[in-house]
């Protein structure tokens, strides 16, 4: 036989040997994969970012699927996939939560220093090195972390501290996670006051270390007309299940650390802005 | 007889491992050693594939190469068909997984697919065939075809153990700050570099030592 004719047969013959194998392979051995996984994968966001607590969206699919998982874990995807997924599954309506990354720190250049920092520039090292560079043992150290951590292009430090862009974010709390001092923490999307501070020492060392910390003074604890607010560990906490952002507390606030929750860290010396002032519930 | 068999196989296991490390002397399957090692679990998981991969795409190349393209003086056919072949195997190794055994596919699955037309996995086999065949002539061929699988387990076991120890370089290098023009990618070249460098230190080192114990 002419010896290119022969190496032709022996490839297509290998070829064709090999393509029935695995046709048969994949027929007798198939695996039944509900069909509703890759069709829930498809509404989910596709950013694997992991936010829904499993290993991407393809996990999260199945955990709907097989386990009867919540559908409205996609943070990005938000109500849309949630009600896609819903469609899909069948389900009625679900009690999703909406919730946004709030950083509960205003201090940054608020805050004083312990000592400068020159080491390498991330928040994870700062923080392991003489508990930290800045005065306040509880607050942001503004190394950016959560940025590098953010997929969204949704936080950002601005003069020293961690803010949150609200209309970035999608609530997939990957910036809570990395984060060494544990500020950053999920509210509710609609306006309210938080309490940005997280320090947990006795009122006169907080004046000392911070312009902006919370002192426990319990003045809106006092003035709170839903009684929304309370004090745990020298820091005031807002109960958002009573709270219905009427902003009597941003107002009183004598360290100005309750502040509106989308709005840019002041200095205590800065006015609160009008709107900020007055802005009710919408 | 049997103790010179198993100096044999003990230096090819070795020194594919150390002295002719796939991945840090010869340089093949970079590709995987720059893309997976960033996390631990990750690399352990392709290395493990890669090295089940290799034995199996050994395992059957080596009989094809010699019954096959070498009687029938198809010699020149080699690099289309042990890519045919490493093909349909890696394939197959992935579906029977996926059905007998779900539990390695979840660890193993990802990257069965990364190591489809791999260099790292095709030099494997095709060394192994340039390594081995002129001992079929001399031999027979039971003991090339046994050298040239524990030649493939070596290599496969050599990747892991390089992607294990890059893997720790890397997370040293990640947590580092090196100028703005060496970060990401430079910087892990030259760590990669360095890495290798030091497994050429190993160079006629295994050789000696088998030598000594047998």
């Amino acid at each position: 036989m002419n010896p290119i004719v022969f190496a032709i047969v022996v490839v297509v013959v290998l070829g064709l040997a090999g393509g029935v194998i695995l046709v048969l392979a994949s027929k007798f051995m198939a695996v039944y994969e509900d069909p509703r996984i890759a069709q829930i994968t498809e509404c989910l966001a596709g950013a694997n970012c992991g936010g829904c607590g499993y290993a991407g969206c393809a996990d999260y699919a199945k955990a709907i699927v097989e386990n009867g998982a919540p559908t409205f874990k996609c943070a990005p995807g938000g109500d849309k996939a949630a009600d896609a997924i819903n469609t899909i599954m069948g389900n009625a309506t679900d009690d999703r939560p909406s919730l946004r990354a709030t950083v509960i720190c205003a201090g940054g250049e608020n805050c004083g220093k312990r000592f400068d920092y020159q080491g390498i520039q991330t928040c994870a090292a700062a923080a392991s090195i003489a508990g930290g560079p800045s005065a306040c043992a509880y607050g942001c150290l503004g190394l950016g972390d959560c940025t590098r951590a953010c997929k969204f292009d949704a936080i950002h430090v601005i003069n020293g501290v961690a803010v949150v862009d609200r209309k970035k974010c999608t609530g997939c709390t990957a910036c809570t996670v990395v984060c060494p001092r544990h500020v950053i923490q999920m509210k509710p999307i609609a306006p309210q006051p938080a309490v940005k501070c997280s320090n947990k020492d006795k009122g006169a060392l907080v004046n000392k270390t911070c312009k902006v910390g919370c002192i426990a003074c319990g003045l809106c604890v006092r003035n709170c007309p839903n009684q929304a607010i309370f004090l745990k560990d020298n820091v005031a906490v807002i109960d958002y299940t009573k709270c219905n952002g009427c902003g009597t507390c941003v107002s009183k606030c004598p360290k100005k650390a309750i502040q509106w929750v989308e709005g840019v860290p002041r200095s205590i010396d800065a006015p609160v802005p009008e709107h900020e002032v007055l802005k009710t519930r919408v | 007889m049997m103790s010179t068999h198993i100096a044999t196989f003990a230096t090819i296991f070795f020194s594919m491992i150390l002295v002719n490390n796939y991945v840090l002397v010869q340089f093949l399957g970079i590709c995987p050693f720059l893309g997976v090692s960033k996390k631990l679990d990750s690399s352990a998981g392709m290395g493990a594939a890669v090295i089940v991969v290799m034995v199996i795409a050994t395992a059957v190349t080596f009989p094809l190469q010699i019954f096959l393209l070498d009687a029938y003086n198809l010699g020149y056919l080699q690099t289309i068909i042990f890519i045919l072949v490493i093909a349909v195997l890696v394939q197959l190794i992935e579906i029977t997984l996926k059905k007998y055994v779900p539990a390695l596919y979840q660890s193993l699955g990802v990257y069965l697919p990364l190591i489809t037309t791999n260099c790292c996995v095709l030099g494997v086999t095709i060394l192994a065939v340039q390594d081995y065949s002129a001992i079929v002539a001399e031999y027979g061929f039971g003991l090339a075809y046994a050298e040239a699988l524990v030649c493939a387990a070596g290599a496969g076991v050599g990747f892991l153990v390089a992607m294990l120890l890059f893997c720790g370089v890397r997370s040293r290098v990640e947590a580092a700050n090196p100028p703005e023009s060496f970060k990401g990618l430079p910087i892990t070249l030259v760590s990669a570099a360095i890495t290798s460098m030091s497994f050429m230190g190993f160079g006629g080192l295994v050789e000696n030592i088998i030598n000594a114990i047998f």
